[in-house]
Formats: structure tokens, sequence, C-alpha cells
């Protein structure tokens, strides 16, 4: 087998492997409500967080991109008007595909 | 922001519609599946963006294939690419890989007790959690939409993205750019759109989302791809230590 192959499925096997260990927690562990609050919380600050960093960089460096930050505009809107989530997210897409085929990028 | 009352979980009505609630089973299950097979397809376009990248870095078509299959969770299927293309040692290109999926090790804490997987399908539900899925589960207001809104998520964005990856690995890409069609914008769009009750709900949710995002763009110019976000985790660990402890459960101790 080759070094690459060893690499994909090394990588595929440690990937699953962290996603089981979280859904095999013991429960007792989960019933500390300082564990719980923080289970709780988690997803809130690791969405909140990917959604800034997938908007505003290319991963490493500061990225604005107009179109972008313009969809991602009109998702905050659409959330301000209360809209439903498939509208949320065709406002957002939809605004950033007009702008740049309008020539923004 | 028009403040919503009192019922933190459930997400708000759509506006505007005379109708009454229809909120039993039919129509309770139509709206999970329909958020979710939705988030599901646009986001697993993005595979054709892996495919394109794995193969151009050097990866096969079928090692392309084997990641989106087995590992399934896109920040590290393109870390590894990244590495691997950048000619990087393959070892510290698994480890990054890995290091990143650790951010679905806390997911799992919170699905664990909103979707109580048992016995062997424990191990077949372990595949489908990451950002997409747990954002979509952890919007519903109750067990059992959340359990509909993670298969339905996951079987949508499973196929797509495998589909998508191998598409892109045999040179899909070319018929033109995921971005053209604004598709870069629906995951950040998406996140937010799905956190954003809790955010309306709660004052320590609203400053734990704060501070995560400002860790996370502070960092992000100075620490490798993806870790930022999961150094944000300990703007929850804070929130955690901070706020009451039964704040949420109620009547625990």
């Amino acid at each position: 087998m080759s070094p690459t192959w060893i690499a994909v499925l090394a990588t595929a096997a440690g990937c699953y492997t962290l996603k089981l260990a979280g859904l095999t927690v013991p429960q007792r562990l989960l019933a500390s409500p300082r564990v719980r609050r923080f289970a709780e919380l988690v997803p809130v600050a690791l969405l909140a967080a990917l959604s800034a960093v997938q908007a505003a960089t290319n991963g490493q460096a500061f990225a604005l991109d107009p179109a972008r930050l313009a969809g991602m505009g009109a998702a905050v809107a659409a959330l301000l008007l209360r809209a439903p989530f498939l509208v949320v997210i065709v406002a957002a897409a939809g605004t950033a595909a007009v702008l740049r085929a309008a020539g923004v990028t | 922001m028009p403040a919503q009352t009192t019922d933190s979980d459930v997400p708000p009505p759509p506006a505007g519609r005379g109708e009454p609630r229809r909120a039993s089973s039919p129509a309770g299950a139509a709206r999970p599946v329909r958020d979710g097979v939705s988030l599901g397809l646009a986001v697993g376009v993005s595979g054709l963006a892996f495919g394109a990248a794995a193969v151009s870095s050097g990866l096969t078509a079928w090692q392309a294939c084997a990641l989106s299959l087995l590992a399934f969770t896109g920040a590290s299927q393109f870390a590894l690419a990244g590495v691997i293309a950048s000619g990087g040692s393959l070892l510290a290109g698994s480890a990054g890989a890995i290091l990143l999926g650790s951010r679905n090790t806390l997911y799992g804490l919170r699905l664990a007790d909103v979707l109580r997987p048992r016995g062997p399908r424990r191990l077949f539900t372990a595949v489908g959690v990451i950002d997409e899925t747990t954002a979509v589960t952890l919007a519903q207001p109750d067990p059992a939409s959340s359990r509909t809104a993670f298969t339905a998520t996951f079987w949508a964005l499973y196929l797509t993205w495998n589909l998508a990856t191998l598409g892109g690995a045999l040179g899909a890409g070319r018929i033109g750019s995921p971005q053209a069609f604004g598709l870069d914008v629906v995951g950040p769009a998406a996140f937010l759109a799905l956190i954003w009750p809790r955010l309306a709900a709660g004052g320590t949710e609203r400053l734990v989302a704060l501070a995560a995002v400002a860790i996370a763009l502070a960092t992000a110019p100075v620490l490798p791809v993806g870790v930022p976000v999961i150094l944000a985790a300990t703007a929850a660990l804070a929130g955690a230590l901070a706020s009451p402890a039964a704040a949420s459960s109620g009547d625990s101790q």
C-alpha cells in the first residue's frame, strides 16, 4: 500500500474515531450541570466562529469578498424579518450570485 | 430586533401567515426534512471543489472518494489535500486533518443527549456527526424533529458530497464554479440562521457567540486553517463556568 493511501486511511480512521468519541461519552458525565451547559454552548460557539471565518477569510488571511459579504448582509436582513430558513439561504446565495454575474468580485 | 418572548427553543413562526399552526406529525416532519435536504444539497455541491482540489494536489480519484466516503468531514479533507499539495509530510498532513476533526467530538457530546443513539446504531450515527447535521438538528424544537432533521441532513449531504467529490475528481469542476451560484455563502448563512433562535433567546448565548467570533477572527491570520474555530470552544467553556449552573436545565441541583 502506498504511503498516500496509508495517510488517507489513517485520516479517515482518526476522523471517525473522534466523531464516535463524542457520542460515546458516558451520560453520567453530562449529568453535571456545568458539563451539560458546556455541551449546549459549544455548538453555538463553534458554528458562530465557523460562520465568521467562512464569511470573512479565505481560511487564513482576511478576504473581504464584496459579493459574499453582501450575501451575508442579505441573510441577516432576512433573519431580522423572521424569514424561514430556506428564504434566508436563498437570499444569501442569490444576492452573491447576482452581484457576481454583474461583475462584482 | 423585535423581542421574542419566552419560548426559548422554538424558532420564530413564519411571519404574516393567517392560517393556524399545523404542528402535528406530517407538517411537523416537513420542515426538518425540507431544511436538512436543502442545506445538504447546497453544501454537498462543494464536494466538486474538494474532488478537484484533491486530484490537483496529487491524490488519485479513488483516494479523494475514499476520504469523502470514510472521513466525511470537509475541513479535514481539504486540510490533508492542502498539505499534500504543498509537499508537506504525510504524517503532519494526517495529524493536522485529524486535529481539525476534534470539533466533531464536541458536537457529539451534545448530539448524544438529543439523538440518544444506542448499540450498533451509534456506530452508524457517528459517520454523520459534522457541522451541518449538528446545526440543523439542534435548531429543532423537539427530539422527534431533531432525529428527523439529523437523518435528512445526513443523507442529503452524504450522497451529494460523495457524488460531487467523484464529479470534481473526474473534472466536472470545469463546468462552472459553485461560487458563481453563490454557494460559498450557503454555509456561513445557514450556520448563522440555525443558531439565530438561540442567540435571540439567551444573553449568555449571544456573549458566547460574540466571543467565539472574536477569538476565531483574531487568530485566523496566525494559526493553521481550522484551529481558530476549535479555539473558539474556549468561549463556550467560559460561558459554562460563568453562568449559573442551573440556568438552562431549571431544577438540577
